[in-house]
């Protein structure tokens, strides 16, 4: 979808409309691009710094663009205590990127959450809307191995 | 409103914040993030005080008065919560001040000797952050910031680029402009008014003393160096002189004993640039050219026109800056005259500008070579007259040379906002009359506020004129010129506050009351000279007559006027 009926939408120079256009342009872009953030700088008259500025203030906002995979690792208190940190170091390991980034190849994102609500099976991740649960690192890598198989097949 | 401040009563106005009030009273409040005239941000907390039935101390720059207010500002808890601040920014500071270009002139520093910090109470992690050294004109060093933001206020508020802003949250904070970017490929226009601003070294200008010093040593180089008028009453704050003081003769002595080959003043350009612009201004009223003209001395608003609003780039003049014009003639008329090869020519501008440096680079200023090799800032110049062992105050004055030495009074006022207007009235009014202004001082374009209004009747011709300073206030009447409703002739156009006397190149910090004492020191001098008018400078006639011709032209157009580039804001 373009972002052009986005701006329709909103009264232009107007600085007060700066979060919620932001978050709407998020929301179908799926993160905030340079070229994005330029345009909403000229549309509500705001310097490009200001928005730039408030688009990194808040965690909300995605200036890279989502991995096609989303990986999630449960940080929650039983996941805690059941490994989850080396669960997310061996994911790190593996993909080679720190919570909060996305491959260059755009395949896979790594975020943390404080807890998915599935402590029963703890240690737990999630990819995209698919639960793994009772991880050991040898799960892990044949589970991304699966993952990165599947993209290639794509 | 009573107040008690300290034990002592006193009476406060309605509305006003405990800082104004301890100003008056005489009473001391380090600030930091504070900036006068500016919305306070109390994000820094150097400045709180004890305020009875407050449950917390209170920042007193932004914290209004209220009747029967108990005040402290030094008790202990006072002292003890500032020492802690000082003692937090430390931590996150590189400490390296013996090697900081604001070593002796920091308010950081000078803050930690205050309250005596004498030891790193506090060590942890520290902001690794990359130094900008890209740009022409300003270094930016962001792990000395201390994001008090009167950088980001500045620019924002008073100059309307927005260059910069602060980023990220918490400790992860920094200041920059978009994209992490360098200041070099954003609209920055390099007006220095975050430099002269900044507390400690995290902004600076980028430094031309190195090659200026390399050219001195150089036996093959001829180094003629041009000095402009906000110079001669700023420069003796760095050697603990009265903010005002007039020290143009000793200046010439320190440039000669430092080692310049000639010593030029670039108020004879000023007083070239009138002749030029005063006849273009005259040439467009008299021939339905484009109109109101703005004037071009200031090259930070020459980049704020390009980025900002390409589409009135032909109301400016063509007239390149004075020390740019003066460059061009020393390159040529000079040469000339003293046979002389240009190419060993090294011209450098002593200027109270950041942008100038910039300037000085643009590739159309400048035929075989640039008009201008280096540009030093007032702070520059303090530093090389430190370094050659000078003792700058005891210097005899002296004078400057032949033939781009001789000035009028119209030629200072340049370095004040409304002076080149004024300087421009004076000799179109001898232009068009024949004769002096009956009142040769024009107060309605003289002081520091933002923005001038005057019109004046020259012979029948009706002149609408206005003289803006600061970049935010120029908009309103670019505006205007875009949709083509303008109602003025002629527009002078001063990116910085209160003009080139409080230039980003000028002493820090920015100070309204030093710069309005700098502007008394211009009057004075031009009220003092035997000659006020352009049109009586007669080294500039004498140009015209030997080399030139007559002003606008064609040659005065090859080496004195330039053109204008449509710039992106991205």
């Amino acid at each position: 979808m373009d972002t052009k009926q986005i701006y329709e939408k909103y009264p232009a120079n107007d600085p007060s409309i700066l979060i919620p256009i932001l978050q709407e342009i998020q929301e179908t872009e799926g993160y905030l691009s340079e070229e994005e953030m330029q345009k909403v700088a000229g549309f509500t008259r705001l310097p490009v710094s200001r928005v730039y500025g408030v688009a990194t203030f808040y965690n909300q906002f995605r200036l890279q663009p989502l991995g096609e995979y989303v990986i999630r690792v449960c940080r929650g208190t039983a996941c805690h205590v059941k490994g989850s940190l080396d669960v997310l170091t061996t994911l790190e390991n593996e993909l080679g990127i720190k919570a909060g980034e996305t491959t260059k190849d755009l395949k896979f994102s790594l975020e943390t959450v404080a807890c998915i609500g599935a402590c029963s099976i703890a240690p737990v991740i999630s990819i995209n809307d698919e639960y793994h649960g009772h991880l050991t690192v040898k799960k892990i890598q044949k589970l991304l191995a699966s993952f990165r198989k599947k993209t290639k097949e794509d | 409103m009573r107040i008690t401040i300290n034990d002592k009563e006193c009476w406060a106005n309605p509305g006003e914040t405990i800082l104004t009030l301890a100003e008056r009273e005489g009473i001391k409040i380090p600030t930091l993030c504070y900036l006068k005239g500016l919305s306070p941000t109390g994000s820094c907390r150097i400045c709180v005080v004890e305020v009875e039935g407050q449950r917390n101390l209170v920042p007193s720059c932004a914290f209004p008065v209220y009747e029967g207010m108990k005040i402290k500002t030094n008790s202990p808890k006072v002292r003890r919560a500032r020492k802690t601040i000082i003692e937090l920014l430390i931590a996150n500071h590189p400490q390296d001040c013996l090697f900081c270009v604001r070593n002796g002139n920091c308010e950081l520093q000078s803050l930690a000797a205050e309250y005596g910090v004498q030891s790193l109470r506090y060590q942890g992690e520290r902001r690794v952050r990359k130094q900008d050294v890209a740009s022409p004109s300003i270094l930016r060093d962001p792990e000395k910031c201390i994001l008090c933001g009167r950088c980001v206020r500045i620019c924002h508020e008073v100059q309307n680029v927005g260059a910069i802003d602060i980023v990220e949250r918490g400790f992860k904070s920094y200041i920059t402009p978009a994209f992490n970017n360098s200041l070099n490929t954003i609209p920055c226009v390099f007006c220095g008014q975050c430099v002269v601003n900044c507390p400690v070294g995290a902004l600076s200008e980028k430094s031309h003393e190195k090659i200026v010093w390399n050219a001195i040593n150089d036996p093959k180089k001829h180094v003629v160096v041009q000095v402009a008028p906000a110079v001669r009453v700023a420069l003796g704050e760095e050697f603990g002189m009265e903010p005002g003081t007039v020290v143009t003769g000793k200046i010439v002595s320190a440039l000669r004993r430092i080692g310049f080959d000639t010593v030029f003043d670039t108020n004879f350009s000023a007083d070239l640039t009138i002749m030029e612009e005063a006849t273009e201004l005259l040439g467009r009223l008299n021939n339905g050219g484009v109109l109101p003209m703005l004037t071009s001395c200031s090259p930070g608003w020459i980049k704020y026109i390009e980025h900002f609003y390409p589409d009135c780039l032909k109301n400016l003049s063509t007239c390149k800056s004075p020390h740019e014009m003066q460059g061009a003639l020393i390159k040529s008329y000079y040469a000339e005259k003293k046979k002389i090869n240009p190419a060993d020519i090294f011209v450098v501008s002593i200027m109270p500008c950041t942008a100038k440096k910039y300037e000085a680079q643009r590739p159309e200023l400048g035929e075989d070579y640039q008009d201008v090799d280096a540009v030093l800032t007032t702070r520059e110049l303090a530093r090389m007259i430190k370094n050659a062992g000078i003792d700058f105050n005891k210097l005899n004055d002296d004078y400057f040379d032949d033939p781009l030495g001789e000035s009028t009074g119209a030629a200072v006022i340049f370095g004040s906002a409304g002076g080149v207007m004024e300087a421009a009235l004076r000799t179109a009014h001898y232009t068009l009359t024949g004769r002096e202004m009956d009142n040769i001082d024009f107060r309605p374009v003289r002081g520091l506020e933002g923005v001038k209004e005057a019109e004046i009747n020259i012979n029948g011709t009706c002149l609408r004129i206005a003289a803006v300073n600061g970049l935010k206030n120029i908009d309103h009447f670019l505006d205007q010129i875009k949709d083509g409703n303008s109602s003025y002739h002629f527009i002078e156009v001063m990116a910085c506050p209160g003009g080139c006397i409080n230039g980003g190149g000028q002493p820090l910090p920015s100070d309204p009351e030093k710069t309005e004492k700098r502007m008394q020191a211009i009057y004075k001098i031009d009220r003092e000279l035997p000659k006020r008018g352009s049109h009586q400078n007669e080294s500039v006639q004498r140009l015209y007559k030997e080399f030139l011709g007559e002003p606008n032209s064609h040659k005065a157009h090859e080496l004195l006027h330039t053109h204008y580039l449509r710039r992106d804001i991205e």
